[in-house]
Parts: structure tokens; sequence; C-alpha cells
């Protein structure tokens, strides 16, 4: 199976990733033997399996609704590229 | 004295022969006399490390009680948060990341008044097996310069290795701990999947991640595990379980005690049975796994044949899984909260998108890609579900195989170090170096690395050790029998 270029573009954009076009090319070669590679599961008889995401069998926790220590917002937001006030600072997001 | 293990190296300091200030100082001139050759360190805290090592050494003369690792320099994959000390991740777009918080384990090591000592190198976000794909730069292997030191914790692996530091901390998605440990002939280990908290571990897989010790013996590993496990509120997936004191019955061997050698890890002696993947081992590997095995079997243990009939499955299982769970988890990355954003951009989207193409190195994007066209419309089932369902399959085989023996044994890797750029042009050739570390993530269960040899060539050689889920004290146990009758632990390489 190969993925074309158009496929992997598509991919990229559902990825939010910018693409050079040498990296769509070289993408679109190697995620093609990669996914060759893992199509070998469908050789398995996986009939009646559960699938397992997770290798504890896990349960909700919960605690109580108390106050405890958090960020400020000086520290949550000392890393932003940018920022206003208390807020992150992005571009508009409805047009330009 | 950079050659000790933590062990002597505490015990010197109780005795009154060395302070945490003149052994901080040995390992930082080790650092500064071999680190340019073998990059391993990312950042190092010369003046933070000193001061707290004569704060350390102040509590002692005052007679205060001390922690369990009080005085010993420890490095720290730099995938871990430490609270106003940059963490980059290998990666571009965290380079000038200052985290806001301590990761649990840090927090536990400076309760233990253990000096953190620098950051180690390691392949971007944890996505590699050679430390080749770190944004700044190539880990050289202590043994041999022009080899890698393995990875994705290459940097720790190699820092014990170079007695640079005599402990460290690395993590573990697909063996990055383990392979790393058997390149640079040390101890590694992956601890059970809940074993210890991953707050403030930069995520990768988060159904596959674990943090585990780097030591040079299984005492050091034994000591740094019982300090960095146990519960915490913080990460739900760490469960409420007692943390016995691994260094306590490390001398008892365990008797009987029944090894489980799966076919498909190690050819049969008379070649039936030999899988695909027991076909790729190196034969110099499978002479010392089998040398390791005569031990065992000279201290009473019984060789049992087993199967795991799918574990030649595991590194498609693994690079379905772990590629969706990391094209979620560096969703995050997207020049809004922290990390890199793009200079020049047209809207949003645009912004976003040009943020991670100039941020993310090649391998991550690689991954990203294959885990979003895996969880992506018409895939979706086909690849991550039955993914999912193979995982299980995985699991139940580990089952059967715990149910008749204590544990499992093979090599850590099918070859010793490899090259550095040989297999960076073929990432499907990279990811078979995890062939047998990987289904241990996938089915939570702990694995250890220990040296059991070397080369003709001199290149170390790990065995494999794998148990069932929290059984972390009997796998240090059995470990330590092997340890006990040989002396490839001692070994160091020999750096000039």
């Amino acid at each position: 199976m190969s993925l074309s270029a158009d496929e992997v573009r598509l991919v990229a954009d559902l990825a939010r990733l910018e693409l050079s076009d040498a990296d769509v090319a070289d993408m679109a070669t190697q995620l093609s033997a990669i996914v060759d590679y893992i199509n070998q599961l469908q050789r398995v008889n996986t009939d009646g399996v559960e699938p397992l995401a997770h290798a504890l069998d896990l349960r909700d926790v919960f605690r109580d609704d108390v106050l405890g220590q958090s960020l400020s917002a000086d520290a949550a937001l000392a890393n932003a590229p940018a920022r206003k006030g208390d807020f992150y600072r992005v571009p508009p997001v409805f047009g330009e | 004295m950079t050659d000790l293990t933590a062990t002597e190296l505490l015990q010197k300091q109780a005795a009154g022969d060395l302070t945490a200030a003149s052994i901080t100082s040995a390992f930082l001139n080790r650092i500064r006399q071999y680190d340019p050759a073998l990059r391993a360190f990312l950042h190092v805290e010369e003046a933070a490390a000193l001061q707290h090592a004569e704060a350390i050494d102040a509590k002692r003369k005052a007679g205060q009680p001390l922690g369990k690792l009080a005085g010993l320099p420890i490095a720290v994959k730099d995938v871990l948060c430490t609270k106003g000390r940059r963490t980059t991740a290998g990666s571009k777009i965290l380079q000038n990341f200052v985290p806001p918080y301590d990761a649990h384990v840090i927090t536990r090591l400076k309760d233990a008044d253990a000096i953190l000592i620098g950051k180690t190198n390691m392949d971007e976000f944890a996505m590699g097996s050679s430390t080749e794909n770190s944004a700044y730069q190539v880990t050289h292997n202590p043994w041999a310069l022009d080899r890698t030191p393995g990875g994705s914790s290459g940097g720790s692996a190699a820092a014990v290795a170079a007695s640079q530091t005599s402990l460290a901390i690395g993590t573990d998605t697909g063996g990055s701990i383990r392979q790393p440990a058997a390149f640079c002939g040390i101890v590694g280990m992956k601890p059970s999947y809940g074993r210890v908290s991953r707050f403030g571990l930069i995520a990768y897989g988060s159904s596959l991640d674990q943090i585990g010790p780097l030591a040079h013996d299984l005492r050091d590993a034994a000591l740094l595990l019982e300090v960095i496990a146990g519960h915490d509120p913080r990460d739900s997936t760490c469960v409420n379980m007692p943390v016995p004191e691994y260094t306590k019955m490390l001398d008892q061997p365990i008797k009987p005690l029944t090894i489980g050698v799966p076919v498909e890890f190690l050819p049969s002696p008379s070649g039936s049975g030999a899988g695909g993947e027991g076909a790729g081992l190196d034969p110099e590997i499978e002479t010392a796994i089998r040398a390791a095995l005569n031990v065992y079997e000279s201290l009473g243990a019984t060789i049992k044949p087993i199967s795991l009939p799918h574990s030649p499955y595991a590194i498609a299982v693994y690079y379905l899984v772990a590629t969706a769970e990391a094209s979620s988890n560096l969703a995050r990355y997207d020049g809004v909260h922290f990390g890199q954003r793009a200079e020049k951009f047209a809207g949003l989207i645009d912004m976003v998108k040009k943020s991670r193409g100039a941020g993310f190195g090649t391998e991550v994007k690689r991954r990203i890609m294959l885990g979003t066209y895996a969880l992506s419309s018409g895939y979706i089932d086909a690849y991550y579900l039955k993914a999912l369902k193979v995982r299980r399959l995985i699991r139940q085989d580990f089952d059967r195989a715990f149910a008749e023996c204590d544990v499992v044994i093979g090599p850590t890797a099918p070859t010793p170090a490899f090259k550095i750029g040989e297999k960076t042009a073929d990432p499907l050739a990279m990811y078979l170096s995890d062939i047998y570390t990987i289904s241990a993530n996938l089915a939570g269960i702990p694995g250890i690395s220990i040296p059991c040899g070397f080369t003709k060539a001199g290149l170390p050689i790990g065995l494999q050790i794998l148990g069932a889920p929290f059984t972390e004290e009997k796998l240090l146990r059995v470990a330590r029998m092997h340890e006990r009758e040989t002396d490839w632990h001692k070994r160091r390489p020999p750096l000039e």
C-alpha cells in the first residue's frame, strides 16, 4: 500500500503540520513502508477480542471538591509566546 | 572516586571519608573532562549542585535526619519538569521552556536529599532508539565513541556508564531505558505501568510511558526505585499500592525459580521454533544470553522454553498505539500556551501549522503523521482498534507465561550498539532495534536490563528479565542472582 502526496498533505493538514514539498515526498515513501509493515496485523485473528487501551484496570478517581494549591496566573502565563493581561494572546480566530 | 557505586558513596559519606561537596565536585570535573566528547548532558547545574551539596553537608554536620540519597548527584533525562530550570524534551519547540513546577519524581529526589547535577540528552520527545533525534546534539557511547548510546534515554545511560554520575533517571515507552542500558553496559529498569507517577513528565505515549532508574548495579537501581515509586494523586494512573523496600530483600535468591525463555526471543538450541525475531539475533549476543541462562541453571533454576506467539506483532502494534497517543499528546504544542511560536504567519491556523512545522524534528513529525493517519476517519478500525485488540493478545501471552514461570528472560536488544548514522536513513530499521523491549510496555509489565557480557569488539551486551505486573522486587532479586556470580557490572569504559 502506498500513500500519495495528496494523502500526506491531507494528514498533515489534520495534524496542523506545515510540511515542505521535499518533506511530503519523503513522508510519502517512509509512511508507505511503515504502513506496509503494520499491515501484517491484518493476519491476526482478533474475532471476539476486546481492545486493550490500558494495561491497568482503571477506575475513575474522585476527590473532595476543596481548594488546593494552584499556579498563579503569572506562573501559568510565564511561558506563553504572547500574552495580554491575564490572557493568552492569539491572532483573530474568525477571519482576518 | 567517580567509579564507585551510589551505595558506596553513601557509605563513605556516613563514615566521614567523603563529603557531598567533594563527591559533587568530582562528578562535575568528570563532566567537564569528558562531556565535550560524549555530549550526554544538555544542561549542567554546576553552581546549584555545589550549593545544594554544601547544604547537605551542613545538615549532616548538624546531625539532622538525611534522605536515602543524601549527597548523591543524579542526572535526569530532560523530559521531566524541573521548576525554574529549562526543560526541552530534546526539542526545539521547547528550547526556552521553563516549567513552573517540579515533576513528582523530582520532588521525590529532592525530598531524598539527592543533588540534581544536570539534565541529559534524549531523542526529541523520547521518540527514537539512538538519541540521534535530539534537536541539540548527538550523544556518543562511552564504550565506542563512533557508536550510539541507544535511546531515547541515551544521555542518562552514557552519563552513568562514563561515571559522570552514579545514578540517572530515564523514561521507557518502548525500551528507552532498557535498550540504552544494554548498549552502555549498565542496569536499567522500566517499572510496571502505574508504579511511578508521571506527574510532570512530558508525555509521549501515555498508556506506555514509565519513569525508571539507571545505575551501575542492582543495589543502586533498587535504591533509586524505592525513592521514586509510590502513589501520587496527581497521576490518576499511579496505583495506590505499598512500595517494598527493594534493597532489603535484594540478596535473597528466589527459590525455586522457573525461567521462561520465549522461542520468539531466543531460538531453541536445536534450531527449531526460531521465529522471525530470533533469527535476527546477533550470534555473540545469543552466546552471552545462553551463558547467563547457564549461570541460573547452576544456581538450581529450571529453564523452560515457552512461546509468546503474538510478540512478533509488537512493533506493528506499538507504532500504531504510541503514535496515535503522541499525535494527541503533542497537539498541545500550538504556539499559544508555551513553546515556540512562528514569527510570520497568516491567521491562527497558519500560526499553529508554522510553529509546529518549524519546531518539531523529522521523526516527531513522522510519528504525529502516522498517529493522525491511524486515527483518521476510515482507518481507525483497521489500524488503531485492530492494534488494541492484538495488544490484548500480547498481554494474554504474558499472563499465560507468568502462570507457569517466575520471570521471562531473553536479550534486551538484537544487536550491540550500532554506529552513529547507521540507521538514521531507514526509520523502520531503527524501530526494529526495540523488538524485544516493546511488548513489556504494551502489556504494562516491569522489565530490567543487566550487563551480561561483551562482544569481541568490546561492546556491552544486556540481558532482559521481564516479570508479572508489580513484581519489581522479584525481578531485582532474580537479576541479583546473576550479578553475584559475574562481574560484568564492575567494568568501566576506558575513556581518555
